[in-house]
């Protein structure tokens, strides 16, 4: 595709500028990444002697060891893994159940609007973090790991995005022929409703694992013994807040915890999983950015 | 004769119908009740919970015996010097990430909209995306190693062209600076996606007439492309006007400390240290709810302004 713009001096002298500066972009980018992998591939001494740039200094992997046989790191994984599958699921499953009947018109389904606002007013207004802490601690839900799962398993603009989703995307038709056949809503649902909106359902679950993923502050407040931190707590705690009188831990592990490289290893354990699956993803996210962004 | 069977018949139908329509909306309601039990639990329950900001609260007494104090605690927060300033910060730091979420990525998704060769499009893209996918507690533990004054990266960069070490992050005349900056870096990427979904459905034979009149690719951008894109850029212009109480949670949890409180401290992180670190139920939720209330009138202007000047939406 060339146009005839193209062709002057001038747009040529923006293009090399263009091209240059988003490379740049590209790199501030992606650099912070290479420069902390760089670190944990690094010897100790060469990182904490600020050696290392891009590259690691004395190759080891020294500190994923270390960062492996600490029990701690890796029960915190394990919760992260059980947040994130447990957490999906049951909002998943909640939030599909009630995008089915929101997406019925207000004909078909009386009190639809009623329903519709009394989630999308949630969006408007909270009641912020002092009251929606007591009401998880007073329904005993400390230290269990639903206090991680359901005050968020609802969330009120994904909820929308399906709802639209299924507004747009299943034909009326076959639904009224099944209707004609005698089935009914949890039949339509389950045989019809779901079937179709697997891309949606792909979209809408990738969101919510991510979001469980990096959730760290309710794990925090929620979670008065480390045993039960998610990895995004347990990082938060040791890496940032570099606290670590919460865990009984000997002198030598705490040693190894706070060294630079193995910070790097545990930081880039936890980007991990986003860095494998984000560029699949970010199509979908895309779409469903869109979507919000462009919808009737 | 006829009329009256007919008329039995159709009553009949009509009760017919009425039953198997409830006998289908049950269905739509029973489908919706985990939904709403949960949303009620633990999104309306706490609202009542609201009602401590007029309170001495005493987990003791609860709220049923707890003293009223009216408006007490909406009192002192105004009198009090590190409330005002908190909420000086929060403004400050959140109207500056509004415009420059806004004005950045505009000009990254026009400047990349310039590039034809797609592969080289298409991986800037999926790597300025990339950051958007850290959590802040990932970021922030990058962002501390390299802005560290003892040899972090971006000092080691610094000494190389001479300049003294700067601690970013202890600073108070960096701080805002540096939550901005991290900021519209983290989301930069992604805040491009609509802007270039918009920029793709702009109608190609307007820029062909503007090629006949001899318009170059600067006029047609002014001329064209902006003027189309204006509703999406009222769009997001107006809806982030919600956040201006939202200067970034978790941002600044991950990336503040005591020294920087003076400058970086908000009305999230401080609500926080005070109801649920100091225990300060009642003053942190009066603090909490005049958050709630601003924004809250602040969101709702913000659709309304979108609706009447872009015709969006939400459902």
């Amino acid at each position: 595709m060339h146009h005839h713009y193209q062709k002057s001096l001038s747009y040529k002298i923006f293009a090399i500028f263009n091209y240059v500066l988003l490379t740049v972009i590209a790199l501030l980018c992606i650099l912070p990444l290479i420069h902390i992998l760089a670190v944990s591939f690094s010897g100790s001494a060469a990182a904490t002697a600020n050696l290392v740039g891009l590259w690691p200094v004395d190759f080891t992997i020294d500190a994923y060891e270390k960062t492996i046989g600490n029990e701690n790191f890796l029960r915190s994984l394990w919760n992260s893994f059980l947040r994130v599958i447990l957490g999906t699921v049951i909002s998943m499953a909640v939030m599909l159940c009630a995008a089915y009947p929101l997406s019925k018109s207000d004909k078909a389904f009386h009190g639809r609007k009623i329903y519709m606002w009394f989630f999308v007013f949630t969006m408007l207004f909270h009641g912020g973090l002092v009251p929606t802490y007591m009401v998880v601690t007073k329904l005993g839900l400390m230290d269990t790991i639903w206090a991680l799962i359901l005050p968020s398993a609802v969330s009120s603009f994904n909820l929308i995005l399906l709802v639209n989703f299924f507004r747009t995307s299943v034909p009326k038709s076959l639904e009224e022929a099944a209707l004609m056949d005698g089935a009914n809503h949890f039949t339509i649902f389950w045989k019809i409703y779901l079937p179709i909106s697997i891309p949606a359902i792909a979209t809408i679950s990738l969101f919510t694992m991510v979001f469980h993923w990096n959730s760290w502050f309710d794990g925090m407040i929620y979670m008065s013994d480390v045993k039960h931190y998610p990895l995004s707590t347990f990082l938060q705690t040791i890496i940032v807040q570099q606290d670590f009188t919460k865990m009984s831990v000997d002198a030598e592990t705490m040693k190894n915890l706070s060294e630079r490289t193995v910070k790097a290893a545990q930081i880039f354990i936890a980007a991990l999983p986003m860095l494998v699956v984000y560029p699949f993803v970010q199509r979908f996210f895309v779409k469903g950015i869109v979507l919000g962004a462009e919808k009737e | 004769m006829q009329p009256a069977v007919d008329l039995k018949g159709q009553t009949a139908a009509v009760e017919v119908r009425k039953q198997r329509k409830w006998r289908g909306t049950w269905q739509l309601h029973a489908m919706l009740l985990p939904a709403i039990v949960i949303v009620f639990i633990f999104q309306y329950i706490p609202m009542v919970g609201l009602v401590m900001a007029f309170q001495d609260y005493e987990p003791w007494l609860g709220f049923l015996h707890s003293p009223w104090v009216g408006l007490e605690h909406f009192k002192t927060m105004f009198e009090y010097e590190d409330a005002r300033q908190v909420i000086w910060n929060t403004f400050v730091i959140s109207t500056l990430k509004i415009i420059f979420n806004l004005g950045v990525p505009l000009a990254f998704a026009l400047l990349l909209n310039e590039i034809y060769v797609v592969k080289f499009k298409r991986t800037v893209q999926t790597i300025v995306y990339l950051p958007h996918f850290l959590s802040w507690v990932i970021l922030g533990g990058i962002l501390i190693d390299m802005l560290s004054p003892e040899g972090g990266m971006v000092n080691r960069m610094l000494s190389l062209f001479g300049m003294d070490s700067i601690f970013f992050l202890g600073d108070n005349d960096w701080f805002r600076t540096v939550v901005v900056v991290t900021d519209v870096w983290k989301e930069c990427g992604f805040n491009t996606i609509v802007f270039l979904a918009a920029l793709t459905s702009i109608n190609p034979s307007l820029y062909e007439a503007a090629i006949v009149d001899g318009a170059n690719r600067w006029q047609q951008t002014i001329y064209i492309t902006l003027p189309s894109m204006l509703p999406i850029i009222i769009v997001v212009g107006t809806l982030s006007l919600g956040n201006i109480l939202n200067a970034g949670f978790d941002q600044i949890l991950n990336l503040y400390n005591p020294l920087v409180y003076k400058t970086g401290d908000i009305i999230d992180t401080y609500v926080y240290r005070v109801g649920l670190l100091n225990g300060d139920f009642s003053y942190a939720t009066a603090v909490g709810l005049f958050k709630s209330i601003i924004s809250f009138m602040l969101v709702v202007t913000g659709y309304r302004l979108a609706y009447k000047y872009a015709n969006y939406k939400i459902f």
